[in-house]
């Protein structure tokens, strides 16, 4: 089969390279990865785990995430100019960028502006000869973030410059190249798929200009990546990087603890104590980019009086779930930006638990005796690691200022479907991890106008709030729109769509022999810049 | 013998197309659909979920889809991976020696180990020794894998460090698959240890895998025995002056063979379901994982391909099962 011959060629060519690597002096690192990538081509996915073993090692954007942070750094191009009318972005690209030398290819130019043309061509132009290279390829994040409607044409300036000509101004289209879709790939690789007859190897055996060069990937248990001797951004410490493959927490904590790997994520809350106290080991933990709610439904009565959804808010007890649900790995949310997102408004006050004032506010509203349903997320989430027992906990705060709930649940594509329905019955849990760092990808998305019926489960329309947020997307200005999220922050409170129930921590445990690890508010692990001690 | 072989292909027919459509109606009759999930909560616009069920070919009506499918099977076609966009034929090939490999390791310890017990257990009928078997073999047959996978790793490769924690050999070997059954593979890329590395990953798995097979062969093995002791021949045998070693190996147990080889044809089902859990606990890149994976992104072609050619090979199993057993047994080829 010739898929096979190709992958047992392609493991020889792999070995016979990290043999090369693999001498005496090489430090390889093991990351206890948490799942399989669906393929290398990130821009067809969507998933964290894929970006993982995909855009992270292997590829560039224009513009890269400084490590550790939501700022947006020089990545393959060096500078870039908005114009006055916020509608064109011209790129100055970065020069003597080379591609990955591999098994399977070698390149014969240095990066330029025709891969930049190419990456982004394929995922916009339906008559692109790459738009549909495998069969059902979808580019669903190129769409969820509304490129297609966005950007008018890209133009190839000149071999080092690229211009984004849009259809609208657009703040955060700068955080948005830096996202994961937006990684570049080689144009002349793809060229070179194309003649062979091969152009599914795309997804298959990447190149990029990345830190690390795919190696080989056993599917489900091993991906190997070598570092990349001719990095623009300097040659990593590390000379191989493994992903091993392990579904399992408890499992990837044993293999860290017996030396089998180096870093894991998603240590299961239960295991924390354990790791702090095993003295070969360092906790990491950060504040995740992450909200978890509970939408209400605004658009149906006795909802769509903020006195009602306040009232109710008030009759929610965070730190209980906190500690019923988070375990010690969450913090009570005010806003619907996470803390650690630029604009944020610590001013704001959160509404206090208070059961009392929450029966009196429902009496003043001439709410009686509510029934109300509410809805628990089938599945585990970052900003919801147990909806059903967070339901619980809601519910027996209800209960006490009268308020009888009732628990639903349904499969998680259905759930997701139906909770977007503008007459749903009920209250939704729900949450959200930010894309690109920008407070719009939250605000917008969640809470905008233009997003009822879709990813507003609260089917929420205020003037006001809409107006700020979508004012805010047209300046450039980053402390004008600081203040226009600020405002719409506090219209957002005193609105109540929603309740805002709490932002995760994320830890990340490995052997106390690494050195370098910064880990990533978006979610993303990165092994740039890593190291580990002999 | 030939009519008895025809009758037993003859079954495989319409078995086979009752497979096709329980396969293609099971991951369609779930809620929910992979352009919804790929959104997550993002979401989805209805014109968008509309293109992408399109592209898929999901937007054609059930019986063209079946029928796409049944021609694509004739023609080798199981179809493109939603999620990976390999050919599901491909990638359950890749997977399928790991589990293979598992699969054939546990009902090895299982048959190995499983009828000796049952025939001691038989012969000493009664006695601490039969109680102790057969406890241990209920506490078996009873454990929850996912429990004990974990606590084995915990004791043999967290605090005795006997054994490795997951995964088919250690990441220091790299080398290409030739057959994808590390043992056979290690052994051909005549790097030193790593044969013994594969064996020592296999250790663990087998044994959990093969726990609940062993007690239920043990089991079989030890009624079976009892009854076939208690038959005339046996009382014969023993009256002519034949040792205990004799009656049991030569006359009891070829007849009480037959009931346990259905059992252990019956356990291939039984060991593929186990190594879904088998798989996640220890990290195996099998089949099982490969399965649950894609039920819940609902990635349509895997889930109705991968559970086609599984229950093919169950089939394929109990044909041989029962083409043995019509060996073993002579009045069943002649019935």
């Amino acid at each position: 089969m010739n898929f096979q011959k190709t992958l047992k060629a392609t493991l020889l060519g792999a070995s016979l390279a990290v043999i090369a690597a693999t001498g005496a002096s090489a430090k390889t690192l093991v990351y206890c990865s948490e799942g399989s990538p669906e393929g290398f081509d990130t821009a067809l996915y969507t998933a964290g785990t894929t970006f993982d073993a995909s855009s992270k090692p292997l590829y560039n954007r224009l513009v890269e995430f400084k490590l550790g942070t939501t700022e947006v750094v020089p990545g393959l191009a060096e500078s870039w100019e908005v114009s006055e009318d916020g509608l064109e972005f011209t790129f100055n690209l970065r020069k003597g960028v080379k591609f990955h030398a591999t098994s399977f290819f070698t390149p014969t130019r240095d990066f330029n502006a025709d891969d930049v043309v190419f990456s982004f061509e394929r995922q916009l132009n339906s008559e692109h000869p790459w738009h549909e290279y495998t069969p059902g390829t979808s580019w669903e994040y190129f769409n969820a973030m509304s490129m297609p409607d966005l950007i008018k044409e890209i133009v190839k300036v000149d071999d080092y410059t690229v211009k984004f000509v849009l259809n609208r101004p657009e703040a955060p289209m700068i955080a948005n190249l830096a996202m994961d879709f937006a990684s570049v790939l080689s144009a002349e690789y793809a060229a070179q798929l194309d003649s062979a007859g091969t152009k599914e190897q795309l997804n298959q055996q990447p190149v990029g200009t990345g830190p690390f060069s795919f190696v080989g990937y056993q599917k489900d248990a091993v991906i190997r990546y070598a570092a990349h001797a001719d990095y623009w951004d300097g040659k990593e410490a590390l000379d191989n990087l493994i992903f091993a493959i392990t579904p399992d927490a408890a499992v990837r904590l044993q293999k860290l603890k017996a030396g089998e790997c180096h870093v894991m994520p998603y240590p299961s809350p239960a295991d924390l104590d354990d790791i702090r106290a095993d003295s070969n080991l360092t906790l990491m933990e950060q504040q995740g980019l992450n909200v978890g709610y509970l939408a209400y439904n605004t658009q149906v009565a006795p909802f769509d009086k903020k006195e009602v959804r306040k009232a109710l808010n008030h009759a929610i007890n965070k730190q209980a779930i906190l500690d019923a649900v988070f375990q010690g790995s969450g913090s009570a949310a005010k806003n619907p930006l996470p803390p650690t997102m630029w604009s944020y408004n610590d001013a704001i006050q959160d509404d206090e638990y208070n059961p009392e004032l929450a029966k009196e506010m429902l009496a003043a509203a001439g709410v009686e005796n509510l029934s109300m349903k509410v809805w628990a997320m089938p599945v585990q989430r970052p900003y919801n690691p147990n909806a059903r027992r967070m339901a619980e906990v809601i519910q027996a705060d209800f209960a006490e200022v009268g308020v009888d709930v009732e628990i639903v649940s349904y499969e998680w594509g259905e759930y997701l479907s139906r909770s977007k329905d503008v007459e749903r019955d009920g209250a939704v849990l729900l949450g959200w991890t930010g894309d690109n760092g920008d407070p719009d990808n939250f605000l917008a998305v969640l809470l905008g106008c233009d997003s009822v019926g879709g990813s507003n489960r609260a089917q929420w329309c205020n003037e006001e709030f809409n107006s700020l947020v979508q004012k805010a997307k047209t300046v450039s200005d980053k402390a004008e729109r600081t203040k226009l999220y600020e405002e719409a922050q506090v219209v957002f409170k005193e609105e109540a769509p929603w309740a805002t129930i709490a932002h995760s921590v994320v830890f990340m445990p490995m052997s106390s022999k690494v050195t370098g690890y910064v880990m990533d508010p978006l979610g993303g692990h990165s092994f740039k810049g890593v190291d580990i001690a002999e | 013998m030939l009519r008895f072989l025809l009758g037993r292909f003859g079954l495989l027919i319409p078995t086979f197309l009752g497979v096709t459509l329980v396969a293609f109606s099971f991951i369609r009759l779930l809620p929910g659909d992979p352009a919804e999930l790929l959104a997550g909560e993002r979401g989805i616009s209805p014109e968008r979920k509309a293109e992408v069920m399109a592209q898929l070919g999901f937007d054609k009506p059930y019986w063209q889809q079946y029928i796409d499918y049944v021609l694509g099977i004739f023609q080798g076609d199981l179809g493109i991976s939603f999620a990976s966009k390999k050919p599901v034929l491909d990638e359950f090939l890749t997977l399928f020696p790991a589990t293979a490999e598992l699969a054939l390791c546990a009902i090895i310890l299982a048959v190995c180990i499983g009828i000796p017990a049952g025939i001691f257990a038989a012969v000493k009928r009664g006695s601490f020794w039969d109680q102790t078997i057969m406890g241990t073999a209920l506490v078996g047959y009873s454990m929850p894998i996912f429990w004990w996978g974990l606590l084995l790793i915990i004791l043999f490769s967290g605090i005795l460090q006997w054994t490795p924690v997951s995964g088919r050999i250690s990441l220091l070997y790299f080398f290409p698959q030739v057959t994808g059954f590390m043992l056979i593979d290690s052994l051909l890329s005549g790097q030193k240890g790593a044969f013994l590395s594969a064996v020592q990953h296999l250790i663990l798995p087998s044994i959990v895998l093969a726990t609940i097979p062993l007690a239920v062969i043990a089991r079989q093995t030890r009624s079976a025995m009892l009854e076939v002791l208690g038959e005339d021949y046996v009382r014969t045998a023993k009256a002519k002056g034949l040792g205990p070693s004799r009656v049991v190996g030569m006359h009891a147990l070829r007849n009480a063979l037959i009931p346990v080889i259905t059992t252990i044809g019956l356990q291939v089902g039984v060991l593929l379901a186990g190594a879904i859990l088998t798989e996640t606990i220890f990290s195996w890149p099998g089949i099982g994982k490969w399965l649950v994976d894609s039920i819940s992104r609902r990635d349509y072609f895997v889930v109705q391909g991968g559970l086609l050619l599984i229950a093919g090979i169950i089939m394929m199993v109990n044909l041989i099962v029962d083409l043995l057993y019509g060996l073993v047994n002579p009045r069943i080829r002649h019935h």
